[in-house]
């Protein structure tokens, strides 16, 4: 099955050439970039400053029926759903659809200083953590598994770069 | 968390109730809701819950009544309240009534998942009477951690004996003989399995950055730190912490690491507020502590903090039945990720591997199946496969230069001049961080050629 990458509002062209190289060795399936024309703007909430990722989703999914395989929103902007203040990202559980916000994936957030491995590194497990929710995939107990929730920063470097024996079955296409 | 925990929302609004509600089940717990007070105390009559979000303002029965409603009925129910404001008095009187905690709308995703899963693990505590201990005849052995040497089968029986208790564990051995190995497996056998494991290497951090690093910062603490982190500490809270190349901290960092792990409590950088964690500590080192502490660069106090329980990793020369054990797991792992067919290997290589000294021991061996699995064209390794030169073994030595120490520089000093002396590469190549490699450069003395 076809992953698909949508970037919308994402401006960092090396990341995504990066992205794509490190996801070609992880998968057999064919990457794409894909243009979708999908203003970010009716999604952005005036009083949180950040884009209701839910909404956004359901957008993409108007968007996007011609493509067969796993759809994947990039971003810049910060995403969040109404109960928390902010996520990583968002994906349809057993389904086609999913956004992922690399704007705190940014060790400037952070530390004040940018960190372009890391953010690579960081951006390949949210991307693959997504996609594995898109596979039907739940949070898995073990911390070297990729699929480990994350609920802050810390969480996602600590937690491994790849799926478990077990999540991994589940994924179409992974090596 | 071996059985499902079960959830109750409760909320008016149902764009947050729907919010929670998938947020909560990717998490694995099982999660239902209620739109009002009412609703949630017939579901309550109904079923058993393990915790309870509710709203504190809604229409109708509020979640302070709720609460008191629910208590009145289960005075041991886990009940957190949530506000779209903060209010100190209505906190209060949400406490004074028995709600485990309170949180302000939106949640930080961080704090409510570890106040969840905090309340629960609490609960679980009190309510177990009876302690039932798994009996694990067999350690569970973390990838690569193989062999059938009695050397081998000695750290299994230290692994095993010394996982169930929270006794501080010190792990020596060459580079590469799989100390970080030793650590996950005490780690993934012991009870705080369910918390992470912690690596922070010492060699490898700066001092400047160490400090945040391993103890967290506010938000604002220096230029540019936009938010607040969590430190390594504060992150293995549950878990284990594991600090590789201990030899390689400074004293004064040494003061710092020593108040920490015994008082269990540090503040991040840039805040007053005083953070617990409950941490295992394991450290690993390829230094001789003990010369480190005559010489005056260890500290004597940490020193015996430290060195409570040690396994010795041998190195794998010392242990060469090993090695077609290790030879053929490599074989098959590396068959499997890069769909190669190569499924064993010839005499002559592995007569060329049992004789080879392993300077940089199972990594180095892993590293040389790996190679030889991506040039090997036939169903099998030869030695043409294997990344040494042709001269067999390869690094002819002398009679005088048969120590390890020698062979070292020697086989340091090769890589460097293949590579170069591109210092990353050639330290990727060893499998040994950038600081370690210099420090074997000024170690041995190694210069670039003109």
């Amino acid at each position: 099955m076809d992953i698909f990458i949508a970037p919308v509002k994402f401006y960092s062209k090396p990341l995504l050439q990066n992205l794509i190289q490190e996801l070609s060795k992880r998968f057999s399936s064919n990457i794409q970039v894909i243009d979708i024309e999908l203003n970010m703007d009716d999604f952005f909430s005036i009083e949180r400053k950040q884009y209701f990722s839910t909404q956004i989703i359901a957008e993409m999914m108007k968007l996007t029926s011609q493509y067969n395989g796993k759809v994947m929103l990039l971003t810049d902007v910060d995403i969040f759903v109404p109960a928390l203040t902010f996520i990583f990202g968002e994906a349809q559980l057993n389904g086609k659809h999913s956004i992922l916000s690399v704007c705190r994936l940014h060790e400037i957030f952070y530390s004040g200083i940018a960190n372009e491995n890391l953010l690579l590194k960081r951006t390949i497990k949210e991307f693959l953590h997504e996609l594995g929710h898109n596979y039907g995939l739940r949070h898995c107990i073990d911390w070297d598994c990729v699929m480990h929730a994350s609920h802050g920063i810390e969480e996602v470097d600590i937690k491994g770069i790849t799926y478990c024996r077990k999540c991994r079955s589940k994924v179409e296409g992974y090596k | 968390m071996n059985q499902k925990k079960k959830i109750l929302i409760v909320d008016d609004e149902k764009i947050v109730r729907e919010s929670f509600y998938h947020w909560f089940t990717e998490d694995n717990y099982l999660v239902d809701t209620a739109e009002d007070g009412e609703t949630a105390l017939i579901k309550y009559a109904q079923e058993k819950y393990d915790l309870l979000l509710v709203d504190m303002k809604m229409p109708g029965m509020s979640g302070l009544d709720l609460l008191s409603k629910i208590k009145a009925i289960d005075k041991d129910a886990i009940i957190i309240l949530i506000t779209a404001f903060s209010s100190v008095p209505t906190a209060i009187t949400a406490l004074k009534n028995g709600a485990y905690d309170y949180v302000t709308k939106p949640v930080d995703p961080d704090e409510l998942a570890h106040l969840v899963k905090r309340a629960l693990e609490q609960r679980a505590l009190e309510i177990e009477n009876v302690q039932l201990k798994e009996n694990i005849d067999e350690i569970i052995k973390p990838d690569n951690l193989i062999g059938e040497s009695f050397q081998i089968k000695k750290i299994y029986e230290l692994i095993h004996s010394v996982s169930h208790t929270d006794t501080t564990v010190m792990i020596r051995g060459e580079s590469g003989t799989g100390k970080e190995l030793v650590a996950k497996a005490i780690h993934i056998n012991s009870n705080r399995k369910y918390s992470p494991i912690i690596t922070v290497n010492c060699g490898a951090l700066a001092e400047s950055i160490l400090e945040s690093e391993l103890f967290g910062h506010e938000k604002g603490a220096f230029t540019g730190a936009q938010f607040r982190r969590k430190g390594k500490f504060e992150m293995a809270d549950g878990g284990t912490i594991f600090l590789d190349e201990i030899g390689s901290i400074s004293l004064m960092m040494q003061i710092e690491l020593l108040r920490v792990i015994e008082t269990k409590q540090f503040n991040r950088v840039g805040g007053n507020e005083i953070i617990k964690s409950n941490f295992r500590v394991i450290t690993a080192t390829n230094e001789s502590l003990e010369d480190l502490v005559k010489a005056g660069k260890f500290r004597e106090d940490l020193y015996y903090r430290l060195n409570v329980f040690t396994i010795v990793i041998p190195p794998l020369r010392e242990r060469r039945d090993d090695i077609p054990h290790l030879v053929n797991f490599f074989i098959k792992k590396f068959s499997s990720a890069m769909n190669k067919k190569i499924k064993n290997i010839s005499k002559e290589a592995m007569d060329f591997l049992m004789n080879y000294e392993w300077p940089g021991n199972v990594r180095e061996l892993e590293n040389a199946i790996e190679r030889a699995m991506v040039v090997g064209k036939s169903d099998s390794i030869t030695v043409d496969d294997l990344p040494f030169h042709v001269s067999r073994n390869n690094l002819e030595l002398q009679g005088d230069e048969k120590s390890l120490a020698s062979f070292e520089k020697k086989y340091i000093n090769r890589i460097l001049n293949e590579n170069s002396w591109n210092i990353s590469k050639t330290a990727k190549i060893l499998e040994i961080d950038r600081v370690t490699l210099y420090n074997k450069i000024n170690k041995h003395n190694l210069r670039k050629p003109e």
